[in-house]
């Protein structure tokens, strides 16, 4: 799938029942286990990403399948939130209009910190089919500091999930010393 | 009066004007197969919807939308155009009336309560004015909008844009600065047999234009 990557801390398949193996004998033996905090928690933080929902428009329908069975992102302990103030990641999905500028701005400030963005679809990327249009942002960088885009008109639910894998990677990437901005 | 044929909705037509006279209805039509419209005048208008809607033989209990037309060329540019629905006789009507810039029309939101609405967006992107509406404001268009989008003297990429500014730390507006031109292509392909629509259509642009490029 090129999902896996190879480069993560975590080993798949034998190694990683060896490495469980090790961390539970060094329980019973010590009573605690020694880690990097950097990695505790970029690994909390990749595995309970809650998304603010942000359908704005036909895209939403494919982020609404991402969550639902077929594709689950419930499964990467991503649950989407009616509310900012409990969200870690902003889907932008759908056109951006002059009119939902500062409403989805005040939004993503009212996320706490660390918070990201994901630009689902064209018109969020870039106005897409409206980019001339009177009443259509130019792209949803133009208001937000955006970390993924993931392209498509609209992007498949699979599209999707792979862009927050590839969030989750980049989380890991910068570890927890993530720059804040405004 | 109940089959929507060509000959009943010449006859209701008929039945319309006859009952209203030319100096309210000053013109019956038959657009297409069987498509009814009556060119009416602008000043009787509510008369005229309060027959449509309350007479036996019409009943057009629903309007299903207000649209404007613009057709700049003319002195007066605008056409308003309603269209209503008779669920009793399965008939559907369409009334045209012309209007102007600073000539206002009637509203009929107190015949038709969801009139409203629609004259509040005919407003907002025309710039047809309603007069006793009880409240025309713009509908679509963003807060503090300037012009009227659908006017055909309305540039595609209107006059503003949005950004968020990172001194001010908010959404600020800034004249509109294209990184690439609108540019207009012909799709008509000359191997494919063109209908008569796509021809007059692509007369003005027989060749792609670049806007951006020098002629």
């Amino acid at each position: 799938m090129g999902v896996i990557d190879k480069t993560r801390h975590i080993p798949q398949g034998q190694d990683q029942n060896a490495l469980l193996g090790a961390v539970t004998t060094e329980m019973k033996e010590r009573g605690f286990v020694l880690a990097k905090a950097d990695d505790l928690f970029t690994w909390a933080r990749t595995g309970s990403l809650w998304p603010m929902t942000f359908g704005l428009a036909c895209c939403a329908v494919e982020m609404i399948h991402s969550y639902m069975s077929r594709y689950d992102l419930d499964r990467f302990g991503v649950i989407p939130r009616p509310s900012p103030r409990q969200s870690d990641v902003i889907i932008v999905a759908g056109t951006l209009t002059n009119k939902m500028a500062p409403a989805i701005r005040k939004v993503y400030d009212q996320m706490a910190e660390p918070r990201w963005v994901i630009s689902m679809g064209s018109c969020a990327n870039g106005g897409g089919y409206y980019h001339y249009s009177y009443s259509v942002v130019r792209g949803c960088d133009r208001i937000l500091p955006v970390d993924i885009y993931v392209p498509g008109c609209p992007p498949t639910a699979e599209a999707l999930v792979y862009g927050i894998l590839q969030l989750q990677k980049k989380i890991q990437r910068e570890g927890s010393g993530r720059i804040i901005r405004g | 009066m109940a089959k929507n044929s060509t000959k009943a909705l010449k006859e209701l037509g008929q039945y319309i004007k006859k009952s209203l006279g030319s100096a309210i209805v000053m013109k019956v039509n038959i657009d297409g197969k069987a498509e009814l419209v009556l060119h009416a005048n602008r000043t009787k208008l509510k008369e005229l919807m309060a027959f449509l809607k309350d007479d036996k033989q019409c009943a057009f209990k629903q309007l299903i939308d207000i649209c404007g037309v613009d057709y700049p060329e003319r002195d007066e540019r605008f056409e308003v155009v309603y269209h209503l629905l008779s669920l009793k006789h399965n008939n559907r009507i369409r009334v045209r009336i012309t209007t102007g810039e600073d000539i206002p029309v009637e509203t009929i939101s107190g015949i038709f309560s969801v009139a409203s609405w629609f004259e509040r967006e005919a407003w907002d992107m025309f710039g047809i004015f309603f007069d006793n509406h009880p409240d025309l404001r713009r509908i679509l268009t963003d807060y503090g909008f300037d012009g009227h989008p659908l006017r055909k003297d309305f540039p595609l990429t209107g006059f503003v844009e949005t950004k968020y500014d990172e001194k001010l730390k908010k959404v600020v507006y800034e004249p509109v600065e294209l990184m690439q031109d609108f540019r207009n292509f012909d799709y008509t392909s000359p191997w494919e047999e063109m209908s008569d629509m796509q021809q007059s259509g692509s007369k003005k642009d027989t060749k792609p234009q670049f806007m951006g490029s020098s002629e």
